[in-house]
């Protein structure tokens, strides 16, 4: 059992996070695939903080969670009210705040 | 240069004398219309008062002893800047007070001449004021005890003569006239400025009085250099070569202006200059040679343009510009020479203005007109005129026992004995003018006042006939009194060396060369010899045959040129004006392609990237997603590099 794993699949989370922030069009997807992306660094983390025998990767985290937390009830009430308006949660219809 | 002392007495009042003339200017050109009635008399009384104020400050003077006469009047601080110190104050000086009385004199007649000359203009309020103006500028240019002061009267003359050359500016003709006077001034003023700053930058002070005494300790070539800028100046201001061209178109102005011009103020300008700054040109003999060279050319250029002009004016400012080469020649002279410039400045005041005075009147009575081949015969007609005239012309010619007798031949006779190749040159020119002199005085006199009368078959502008009669008396009254002092000043200033020795505490002793190759009483004989000849030349030319009302025309070459003005005008422009307008030119060129270029450019190139810049911003939040990405991924690879490569 060894940490690489961990690493791995958490680098492979954040992959698959990425990507989807970038080619899914859907604001709640891209909001879903940045929560991942947040969630693997989490794991990476606490597999450092194992690794170390360290606790501040652990408390890293949790403040990581905290901050996530706080971030999908603004972001989601953001999502909602563009769709309120706008019928529609495409990040490529929101495009307003240009040169 | 002996001690300076402090003004005391009454010279400590002496500012009063540039006060009441500006006072009298201040007063009608504020008060406006209301003063019309009463402001040519205040502009007379300013001047009356400002005489015999100098009249007080002159015998209080004379009773001081000699070595005590040069006063300083400290008046305040001027401009007090760090290293640049500069008083405004006025230096009492026999050489100051000479001008004084001659500017308030002379300048005071030609004010009451003014009364009955421009009684008929509607202006004639602000024309006094204009006067005044011109009178107190050029107090301040004689009284200044700097070269800054002097600079600020030399402007103010110069402001003065654009405001009264230009006086009758609905005449396209006056309006260049006073433009061109203004602008040739203002190439001589660079020259004066000039100087001032070199005198400045070496000796850190432009009050007289420390920079003369100090005069001796600057290097030859600075005292050269400063000593031909100043003659550049002096050029401008006097007319002389090449910038004389000016003068003669300056008579578009009122006579009464004319007479200022050339006799009192302003054309003086240049010789007090020069004699003023003696010891600096005391110690360059080239910056002498200089003067002496541009003295000898315009004393010349004037008496030969003099001999073809039909308008009794431009003869007269030609006759000026002649009269003027002769006081540079004798300042340029240096010590030998610098009394007696000032001496003849003097007589020629008198009946320089005799002259302007007279022919003003010949124009009054003569509706205007100002060419002589439409008058003859005006003798009977106008007596006075004629007779006052006539002095002043005899005393222009140098006739024995006149003023010019005693000025001109003192001039003749020292440019003789300065010795060598330069003694016969410059004394064979300065006789040679005096023979022109006769000649074209003589043609002047025969063609205006003898001869048959052609104003009778005549009409005027109008097409109504001429009626020539005998000005009013506030205008002969001032004419007499010139005449009398055509007559009397050059024996009353010369004989016994009263003159130059009341001048020796501002100019030094006036110095005589032991001997020149010719003796004074043969350079005498010769002058009168030469001035006979053209006496007689011009009365076989002009008053035996009819002078024809129509100038002739086709003539000889150098009646062409000299009518020309001996190109005068066509040298400046193709020596100045030309390469000037193409050196504007081009610097408009560098500074629209070059300076605007580069600072233009520099501004759109910003503009242009920016413009382009700006198109980064999509709007799509995937591409500014996709950015941060890749910006960490080659954050990531470069500490990845950094961390394997060492």
């Amino acid at each position: 059992m060894t940490p690489t794993y961990y690493l791995l699949l958490s680098a492979l989370l954040f992959a698959i996070g990425a990507i989807g922030v970038l080619v899914r069009r859907n604001a709640i997807v891209v909001f879903m695939c940045i929560e991942l992306m947040l969630n693997s660094v989490n794991l990476t983390l606490v597999t450092f903080a194992r690794i170390n025998g360290s606790l501040s990767g652990q408390v890293m985290a949790f403040f990581v969670m905290v901050v996530a937390a706080a971030e999908v009830v603004v972001g989601l009430a953001i999502i909602m009210s563009i769709f309120r308006t706008r019928r529609s949660a495409s990040v490529d219809d929101s495009n307003l705040l240009k040169y | 240069m002996g001690t300076v002392f402090a003004a005391s007495g009454v010279a400590s009042a002496s500012w009063l004398l540039l006060a009441l003339p500006a006072l009298g200017a201040l007063v009608l050109l504020v008060g406006g219309r209301r003063t019309d009635g009463w402001g040519h008399l205040l502009g007379c009384a300013t001047i009356a008062l400002a005489f015999v104020w100098g009249l007080v400050l002159f015998f209080h003077t004379t009773g001081l002893p000699a070595d005590q006469r040069v006063q300083n009047l400290h008046l305040w601080s001027w401009i007090p800047v760090n290293d640049l110190q500069v008083d405004f104050g006025l230096r009492i000086d026999p050489l100051s007070l000479t001008f004084v009385l001659l500017i308030t004199g002379v300048g005071g007649l030609i004010h009451i001449y003014s009364i009955g000359y421009m009684s008929h203009d509607r202006d004639r309020r602000r024309f006094f004021a204009y006067l005044n103006l011109f009178v107190a500028s050029m107090l301040l240019l004689v009284l200044g005890n700097g070269f800054v002061t002097l600079y600020l009267g030399w402007e103010g003359v110069g402001l003065a003569s654009y405001l009264l050359i230009g006086w009758y500016s609905d005449r396209p003709t006056a309006a260049t006239a006073a433009k061109k006077a203004f602008l040739m001034n203002r190439v001589g003023d660079v020259g004066l400025a000039l100087g001032i700053f070199i005198l400045f930058a070496k000796l850190h002070t432009t009050q007289f009085t420390e920079v003369f005494a100090q005069a001796h300790t600057l290097s030859g070539g600075t005292l050269t250099a400063v000593g031909l800028l100043f003659l550049l100046g002096a050029c401008g201001k006097s007319g002389q070569f090449p910038l004389q061209a000016w003068l003669p178109d300056a008579m578009e102005g009122p006579t009464p202006v004319s007479a200022l011009i050339h006799a009192a103020t302003m054309v003086t300008a240049g010789v007090y200059l020069v004699a003023r700054a003696n010891p600096i040109f005391d110690l360059t003999s080239s910056g002498r040679l200089a003067v002496v060279i541009i003295g000898s050319i315009t004393l010349l250029i004037g008496s030969i343009i003099g001999c073809a002009y039909d308008d009794i004016k431009k003869v007269l400012a030609y006759s000026t510009v002649s009269q003027i080469g002769y006081m540079m020649l004798a300042v340029g002279l240096g010590p030998f020479g610098y009394a007696l410039g000032i001496v003849h400045l003097l007589s020629h005041g008198f009946f320089k203005a005799g002259l302007f005075l007279g022919a003003g009147s010949v124009m009054h009575a003569m509706d205007d007109e100002t060419d002589m081949r439409r008058f003859g015969g005006l003798f009977r007609r106008m007596p006075i005129t004629a007779v006052t005239f006539g002095l002043g012309y005899l005393a222009i010619i140098g006739f024995p026992g006149l003023s010019g007798f005693f000025s001109k031949d003192a001039i003749i006779d020292a440019a003789f004995r300065q010795g060598g190749w330069q003694g016969w040159v410059f004394g064979v020119a300065a006789a040679l003018g005096a023979g022109l002199t006769a000649f074209y005085m003589t043609r002047l006199v025969i063609m205006t006042f003898f001869g048959d009368a052609r104003w009778p078959e005549l009409k005027t502008a109008e097409g109504k006939d001429y009626h020539p009669h005998e000005a009013k008396s506030v205008m002969t009254v001032p004419m007499i009194i010139l005449a009398v002092g055509s007559v009397g000043a050059g024996a009353f200033l010369t004989l016994g060396h009263r003159m130059s020795d009341w001048l020796t505490p501002s100019l030094g002793q006036l110095q005589e060369h032991a001997a020149g190759p010719l003796s004074s009483t043969v350079v005498s004989v010769l002058v009168l010899g030469v001035s006979a000849i053209g006496v007689l030349v011009a009365y076989l030319v002009v008053a035996r045959r009819a002078v024809p009302v129509q100038r002739p025309e086709p003539v000889s070459w150098p009646v062409r040129a000299a009518r020309a003005d001996l190109y005068g005008n066509s040298l400046n422009e193709v020596l100045v004006a030309r390469p000037g307008q193409w050196f504007t030119g081009v610097l408009v060129f560098i500074d629209k392609m070059g300076v605007d270029g580069l600072v233009n450019g520099l501004a759109a190139a910003f503009g242009g990237t920016s413009g382009r810049l700006r198109r980064l911003q999509t709007g799509f939040v995937r591409s500014y997603a996709l950015t941060m990405l890749g910006g960490a991924i080659l954050l990531v690879a470069a500490l990845l590099l950094v961390r394997f490569s060492a």
